[in-house]
């Protein structure tokens, strides 16, 4: 039976995610859990995480946690998503901190200067609701699911990786952004699939059975 | 692009979805859960959750019902309804809603939309704006379910809660809710463009043009109507193909 940790540092709405991958793998051991021991042992872990970005790397190191998910994106299958996609990366604007730096790249902000939409009404920040991503690339994680699907999304920041290797899905919302991003056992997604309805179950469903 | 919304929303009473709801093959016209499923199925974008109960007894209820909603609904959840302090923020979040409306509240004590903000992120905070219209152009914020004139202007208000913290506003024009003559337009767009947050349009709606009108001449980045699909006369997907053929974004 696979055992999957969503790891809980006390940011954003965990059970949802833990009842949407119950539900499309019923046969999985899912916990939600901020113990690195239970990280430690899990085939495989979810890091979501909503809020500002300096408060969800402060609860990280202040639960002991930070180890614990950068071995778990070291070694086994990773998913991270909204803000558990931004932490994998370096210099975040917001609070102007430092993520795990996993991956190379910063997270902006949207500029200002950019959100207008094409009838010259303003483009609203944050970033929520349905939009569209572009898949990069075939990849096991979009395996079933159109090309240009909307996802659901919330967020005022957004990965830009230095290494354009490692996108894996992309978004236009007043700039061309960064959705998605895998490399090796790891996929990061800046939307949310446990709030996507079918699209965001199927994503979930082939990561459960993903075994890079 | 960024499709534009369309929210059911669902009067919640003890547990209990209040006005009948009126689908075909339902099971329990008052489930809420049930209800939510069925719009989820339809190609709703989000749904709300008004809790309407009166009784402080009978106000964890509406907990157990976004747990269970939570367990079968994969779109996001806004309640809203009798949140007056932080505490009832978290507790909602924790059940499963992904953002939660203040209204009153948020007028008696701003300083909550900042304290609720700061400690869960705005992209969870929603302020609900009832708005009456008191001369041509200007429109002041009512509190108590539209009893009470807070004597402030809703386009002020609505660029404080903004510099406040709130991620999102729930506009609701109390002179056209449940008349079905649709928004109020001039309303919508003097809020949604006096702010960088988005503007989710309530009140009014009794056709499918008129959605489409909340979006092309309002502005708004979301619509939210309640009788036209809880009685059955349109379903949500309905209404999305005809704001697509009318060349507006919507998630089809």
């Amino acid at each position: 039976m696979s055992k999957v940790v969503v790891v809980d540092y006390g940011m954003g709405n965990l059970r949802s995610v833990a009842k949407a991958i119950e539900h499309v793998a019923p046969e999985a051991q899912v916990r939600v859990s901020s113990s690195a021991v239970e990280i430690g042992a899990a085939d495989r872990v979810v890091v979501p995480g909503q809020g500002a970005m300096p408060d969800c790397m402060r609860e990280l190191a202040g639960r002991g946690l930070r180890d614990a998910v950068i071995r778990a994106a070291a070694e086994r299958p990773f998913l991270g998503i909204c803000v558990g996609l931004q932490m994998l990366f370096g210099h975040a604007e917001e609070g102007d901190v430092m993520g795990l730096e996993i991956l190379p790249g910063r997270v902006p902000r949207f500029p200002d200067a950019a959100m207008t939409a094409p009838d010259g009404s303003r483009l609203k920040v944050p970033h929520m609701g349905w939009n569209r991503v572009h898949q990069a690339e075939p990849h096991p994680v979009w395996q079933g699911i159109e090309d240009d699907m909307r996802f659901y999304f919330v967020h005022s920041y957004f990965v830009e990786p230095h290494n354009p290797d490692l996108i894996a899905g992309s978004t236009h919302y007043g700039v061309p952004f960064t959705s998605a991003v895998a490399r090796d056992n790891i996929f990061a997604v800046q939307f949310h699939p446990e709030k996507s309805a079918q699209a965001g179950l199927r994503l979930l469903g082939n990561f459960m059975r993903w075994n890079p | 692009m960024l499709a534009k919304r369309i929210i059911p929303c669902l009067d919640v009473n003890a547990g209990r979805v209040v006005k009948g709801v009126n689908f075909v093959e339902l099971r329990d016209a008052g489930d809420p859960v049930e209800i939510a499923r069925r719009y989820d199925d339809q190609g709703a974008d989000e749904i709300t959750f008004l809790d309407i109960t009166a009784s402080s007894d009978d106000r964890d209820i509406i907990l157990h019902i976004v747990e269970a909603c939570a367990e079968q609904v994969f779109i996001p959840l806004t309640v809203g309804g009798g949140v007056r302090k932080v505490e009832d923020v978290r507790r909602l979040l924790n059940a499963g809603a992904d953002k939660v409306s203040m209204n009153t509240a948020a007028v008696q004590n701003p300083q909550l939309v900042a304290e609720a903000s700061g400690r869960v992120g705005s992209q969870c905070i929603v302020v609900a704006i009832d708005a009456k219209q008191t001369s041509p152009g200007k429109w002041d914020v009512f509190t108590h379910g539209g009893r009470k004139n807070a004597g402030i202007d809703a386009i002020a208000w609505a660029r404080q809660v903004e510099r406040l913290g709130a991620g999102e506003i729930l506009l609701t024009s109390m002179d056209r809710d449940g008349t079905k003559v649709g928004f109020d337009l001039p309303l919508t767009r003097a809020i949604a463009d006096a702010v960088g947050i988005p503007v989710i349009a309530s009140g009014g709606v009794g056709n499918l043009q008129h959605l489409a009108d909340g979006v092309t001449e309002g502005r708004a980045d979301a619509v939210l109507a309640a009788s036209i699909f809880h009685y059955g006369e349109y379903t949500v997907r309905q209404a999305k193909e005809f704001m697509r053929d009318r060349g507006i974004e919507v998630r089809l």
